[in-house]
């Protein structure tokens, strides 16, 4: 099969008919439960969260919700969360550290909401809270980028013990239109800013952000989503099981040096 | 107190950045960016770089950061000689880096280290925009990541000078990996029980305000200074409307409930010594 330049990758991930978690969770999990609210502010739709059963153990599914029509894009502000979603998946983790449930993080946004209420309540703050939290929360945390895993706010459920990518996913300091806009002045040229920015799951399985790529069918996801399910709840399952018979210091320590030893740099 | 200050740091630093020449510094103006009004920037540097009209604190570099902070030649610098690879292998940025590393006699934005502030022993990490705004990339992941490392193991608290544009485009996934391994340390740091103190500095904004920056047990910042997570202009070209005059200043922080204190900075000595004392840290130790 042809490889797939960044930008064609981008285009294939924009497709409409491109399957979202309301697609996947139904084909990899049974009984999910949704739990909502953030105990403090308010409900976010752009995160989606709740508790099921993987197989025939007990998980908690916190997820990135892309539309797939405008309807539901408007609902779920296409998928871009406020401080309130991040801190309801915050709650909803230290619930499955609680009751030592995995946590299974599907990741898809173009990135955290920028806007007045978003900063009022602390965008910042939320991310930076569960980049911490989640370093050291003492259950099995599986991390899979979906389509689009946008900077701080993809980020900010992909502090974990295992990071996958569907095939054509893309993962990004910020999204390629930001990136053009910022250097050049010129959101439409994003395509050459994905192409520069290294952002597939190939090239992140190369810098060791990426630790597996899932396979999507002939075309992408989109030509067989319950095929793409399977392989999703398979990956999901193997990591399950290499995860959950560790010891929490030493899924912690490892966790940590998962991060840690990230960065490029002479001295 | 304060000429004595600037007589130091003119003494230790006179390599060009804070030298001009007298003349012409007497009718150049510094135009505060919060109340816009005009002031020379001979008086302007005479009052420490703060507006003399509204109290803005603008922006200072490390230099003069560590010597209205550390006690007089107790610094002792980290990681001196760390700079970035280019991991993505971005377009000139090796050439960018050189040019900046000479320009600014300086590896990248944040210089970290320990020091003492009124005797107390603290680890010191100072950013500073001068350099590529002091976006995180991997020098600053890695350099800030083992001052908490250094503090754990030391039991030493930390006090953070923030000032970002967040995280550094042109390394990549790989600076986006820094705010996850920064927030670890100080996860780490926070179990061993250790006092970590932000001050949030202009600007401070995008992946370092929703890392590192907003982690600290105490979090002071500087009066009028900037500090959100997204740009101005990306909001305001997201929602098409006016922002509030005091949006993302550290006032508005504060009513907001992410800020804990405003210090000004002729009283920052003060706030952090008193602060360690209330945390039983000991002067000399
Ligand atoms: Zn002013």
């Amino acid at each position: 099969m042809k490889l797939l330049s960044a930008s064609e990758k981008l285009s294939l991930i924009r497709i409409t008919t491109r399957p979202t978690v309301n697609d996947y969770i139904p084909l990899i999990f049974s009984d999910f439960t949704e739990l909502h609210g953030d105990r403090c502010f308010g409900d976010d739709n752009a995160v989606m969260g709740g508790i099921a059963f993987f197989n025939s153990m007990p998980v908690t599914v916190i997820a990135q919700v892309k539309g797939r029509n405008l309807e539901e894009n408007k609902r779920s502000n296409f998928s871009m969360p406020h401080p309130e979603g991040y801190r309801k998946a915050l709650r909803l983790a230290k619930q499955a550290e609680k009751f030592n449930r995995p946590v299974i993080c599907l990741v898809d946004t173009p990135g955290a909401f920028c806007g007045i209420d978003a900063e009022k309540r602390g965008q910042g703050e939320a991310i930076a809270k569960n980049l911490m939290e989640f370093m050291t929360l003492k259950v099995p945390i599986i991390s899979v980028v979906l389509g689009e895993g946008g900077s701080g706010g993809a980020l900010a459920l992909a502090v974990c013990d295992e990071l996958a990518m569907l095939e054509n996913a893309i993962y990004s300091v910020i999204s390629p239109r930001g990136f053009a806009s910022i250097i050049w002045k010129d959101p439409s040229k994003e395509s050459e800013a994905a192409n520069l920015m290294k952002i597939t799951a190939a090239d992140l399985l190369r810098f060791g952000v990426c630790d597996k790529i899932i396979d999507e069918p002939p075309g992408g996801a989109h030509n067989d989503c319950q095929l793409t399910a399977s392989n999703i709840s398979e990956y999901i399952h193997d990591a399950i099981e290499r995860l959950s018979s560790k010891e929490p210091d030493l899924l912690l320590d490892e966790r940590y040096q998962k991060y840690r030893k990230i960065g490029m740099f002479n001295e | 107190m304060l000429e004595d200050l600037l007589k130091a740091v003119k003494d230790r630093f006179n390599d060009g950045i804070l030298h001009h020449d007298k003349e012409s510094k007497r009718e150049e103006l510094f135009k505060c960016p919060r109340c816009r009004v005009d002031t020379t920037v001979e008086e302007f540097e005479k009052n420490i770089k703060i507006c003399p009209n509204c109290n803005y604190h603008s922006r200072i570099n490390w230099q003069e950061r560590l010597a209205y902070t550390a006690d007089y030649g107790s610094f002792r610098e980290f990681d001196r000689d760390m700079t970035s690879r280019n991991p993505i292998e971005y377009p000139d940025y090796d050439k960018k880096l050189k040019e900046l590393k000479e320009k600014y006699k300086l590896n990248d934005g944040v210089v970290t280290g320990c020091c003492t502030v009124r005797g107390y022993q603290i680890v010191l990490g100072i950013m500073d925009s001068a350099f590529m705004m002091a976006s995180m990339g991997s020098v600053a992941g890695e350099k800030i990541t083992r001052a908490f490392e250094y503090a754990t193991e030391h039991k030493l608290p930390l006090v953070m000078f923030t000032a970002s544009g967040g995280a550094r485009m042109q390394e990549g996934i790989i600076s986006l990996m820094q705010m996850a391994k920064t927030s670890g340390a100080v996860a780490r740091f926070n179990h061993a029980g250790g006092l970590y103190i932000t001050v949030l500095t202009d600007p401070t904004t995008g992946g370092v305000t929703a890392s590192f920056a907003s982690l600290g047990d105490v979090i002071i910042a500087e009066p009028k200074v900037l500090v959100g997570f997204a740009g101005r202009r990306v909001i305001q070209d997201t929602i098409r409307q006016q922002l509030p005059d005091d949006f993302q200043s550290a006032e508005y922080l504060l009513s907001h409930g992410f800020v804990d204190i405003i210090v000004d900075r002729k009283n920052m000595r003060n706030t952090l010594s008193l602060l360690m004392k209330l945390h039983s840290y000991k002067e000399g130790v």
